[in-house]
């Protein structure tokens, strides 16, 4: 491998991210067990009746999923602030963005991903009907790693504040509305049979301006955090 | 007088909605200046005790 | 130099800046609460009973200027916050971080009176539809600003941060309201509009617009008052702003 490559700064990055994350591989459990609990405490409110929960099943499953992700966000800058290795990223001759694609894509693979392979488990405690799932997966499969790349802007602007979760997530949810909207409206209209390309495509265009602008404005918003 | 009060039976949305309106913007109002004049207060004994403590050392 | 070029310079400079805003505000102030009245008597007295609506309609002169506010607030914030980061010039990031507290306040008041113009008029306090729901993630993102910029401890930075979500925020509005409208029109619910008649009166139209132009002119008077408050806090350590401070202590 060739050294001072920004190929290479970015795989070396990727590795290091993966071992520390494996090094506390329980951490990654977190999220899933939270999106565990909340689609538990659903049926557990409104009842046990199968139609009315199938009904909501794909909403519920996005929320449980998007509240889980938020609070995981956290863990994107973390431990680089508090060990000071965020600065050394930022101060760094490669391009910061593509430094913060690397990281928000190693973050989306330990938190999101698995929250994507517990999705089915989820959809069958809300009963929803099988031929809906293929739909709830590739939604996910687009909306999670877009929910990575919008949260980590957001993320970046609150990089080092002691009590950030509640403004992060006042800050994030603008942003994610779209994305709920269109994802859990895929969800719907698959199990009300109606057409659900459209949603679909819409969060696939979102996806491939976040995959560019998002990295962006992560470094911008960083460079303004850290001053 | 009492007609036009009750506005046509919406009187309670009407005036509610009216209400609103000016006591928010009053609220826009003064809360400004509040803030400015505990700021000035602050100020002003800052400067002072920068002032005592020049005087001190010179 | 131009004396343009000079006059604008002049402008962001600090103590010319107080200068001006002090001697304008009063000014601004009573231009708003004449022009005010006197559309609250065109639309509460002088324009008649609506032939579907009766008397509630009138909540719409201020419940749209407030509306109207909510949005114009937001723009000018965000052209603001653009110039402060980009051009880094601080005037601008002191009205954009200004114009937020006033322009949340216009956007509360706007879903205050429209939840309560829907109560008699569609049964409901709340609806979520488009323009209800897109409203409210305004407001959301206006808290957001003022939150951020509140939670960073130094002010520039705080001003460079809150100013970026500003623009972020404004990119967001659109796409936000175009997947609310989405997914408003897949859940065909009850798709009531807002206004009963299509075209408005003349008699109701005049007092909407002098309302409208009053909350203008209020707008800019608050914005003006929060930005001279806060140009004296952050210039403290400069020699105007203790001038400032000390000369409002012989006055009171």
């Amino acid at each position: 491998m060739r050294y001072g490559t920004h190929t290479s700064a970015c795989l070396a990055l990727v590795r290091r991210d993966l071992l520390l994350s494996w090094r506390r591989r329980g951490d990654a459990l977190n999220p899933v067990l939270f999106a565990l609990m909340v689609v538990v405490l659903f049926p557990l409110a409104l009842g046990p009746e199968p139609n009315q929960l199938a009904r909501m099943a794909g909403g519920v499953v996005f929320v449980a999923l998007l509240l889980a992700g938020l609070l995981a966000l956290d863990s994107l800058f973390r431990g680089d602030h508090e060990d000071g290795s965020l600065e050394q990223l930022v101060l760094s001759p490669h391009p910061l963005p593509l430094i913060l694609a690397s990281k928000i894509a190693v973050h989306w693979l330990i938190t999101g991903l698995p929250l994507i392979l517990i999705a089915p488990l989820l959809a069958e405690m809300m009963y929803l009907p099988r031929t809906v799932l293929p739909t709830l997966l590739v939604a996910l499969a687009l909306a999670t790693p877009l929910l990575s790349l919008l949260g980590a802007v957001c993320v970046a602007l609150t990089v080092g504040m002691r009590r950030s979760g509640m403004l992060l997530a006042l800050l994030v949810l603008p942003l994610y509305v779209p994305v709920l909207i269109f994802a859990a409206g895929a969800c719907n209209a698959a199990q009300s049979g109606l057409p659900f390309l459209a949603p679909l495509l819409w969060l696939g265009a979102a996806l491939a301006l976040a995959l560019v602008f998002a990295p962006l404005a992560c470094a911008a918003a960083l460079r303004i955090s850290i001053a | 007088m009492n007609e036009w009060l009750s506005m046509g039976g919406y009187g309670s949305y009407v005036w509610s909605s009216y209400a609103i309106f000016v006591v928010v913007l009053l609220i826009d109002y003064v809360a400004p200046r509040l803030r400015g004049r505990r700021m000035l207060i602050e100020l002003r004994g800052r400067l002072k005790r920068e002032q005592k403590r020049q005087e001190k050392s010179a | 130099m131009n004396t343009l070029i000079l006059w604008f310079h002049k402008i962001g400079s600090p103590p010319t800046f107080h200068r001006i805003a002090t001697r304008l505000t009063p000014w601004l102030y009573a231009c708003a609460l004449l022009s005010g009245l006197v559309a609250l008597y065109g639309g509460l007295v002088l324009a008649p009973p609506d032939y579907q609506q009766s008397d509630a309609y009138r909540i719409i002169f201020v419940h749209v200027p407030c509306a109207w506010m909510g949005l114009f607030a937001y723009f000018f914030m965000a052209v603001n916050a653009f110039i402060a980061l980009v051009w880094r010039i601080k005037i601008s990031g002191i009205l954009a971080m200004a114009s937020a507290p006033v322009g949340a306040a216009f956007t509360a008041i706007t879903l205050a009176t429209g939840s309560i113009w829907g109560k008699p008029m569609w049964g409901t306090w709340w609806t979520w539809d488009a323009r209800l729901t897109s409203e409210l993630v305004l407001l959301f993102l206006y808290l957001g600003v003022i939150g951020l910029y509140n939670a960073i401890e130094d002010r520039v930075q705080a001003t460079r941060a809150a100013a970026f979500l500003a623009l972020i925020g404004i990119v967001n509005v659109p796409i936000v309201h175009f997947s609310v409208s989405w997914w408003n029109t897949l859940h065909q619910g009850s798709t009531v509009r807002l206004l009963g008649p299509s075209r408005i009166d003349s008699s109701m139209l005049w007092p909407l617009l002098l309302m409208a132009f009053a909350t203008h002119v209020w707008f800019f008077a608050s914005v003006l008052v929060r930005s001279r408050i806060s140009l004296v806090e952050l210039e403290s350590g400069k020699d105007w702003a203790r001038k400032v401070a000390l000369g409002s202590e012989a006055r009171q």
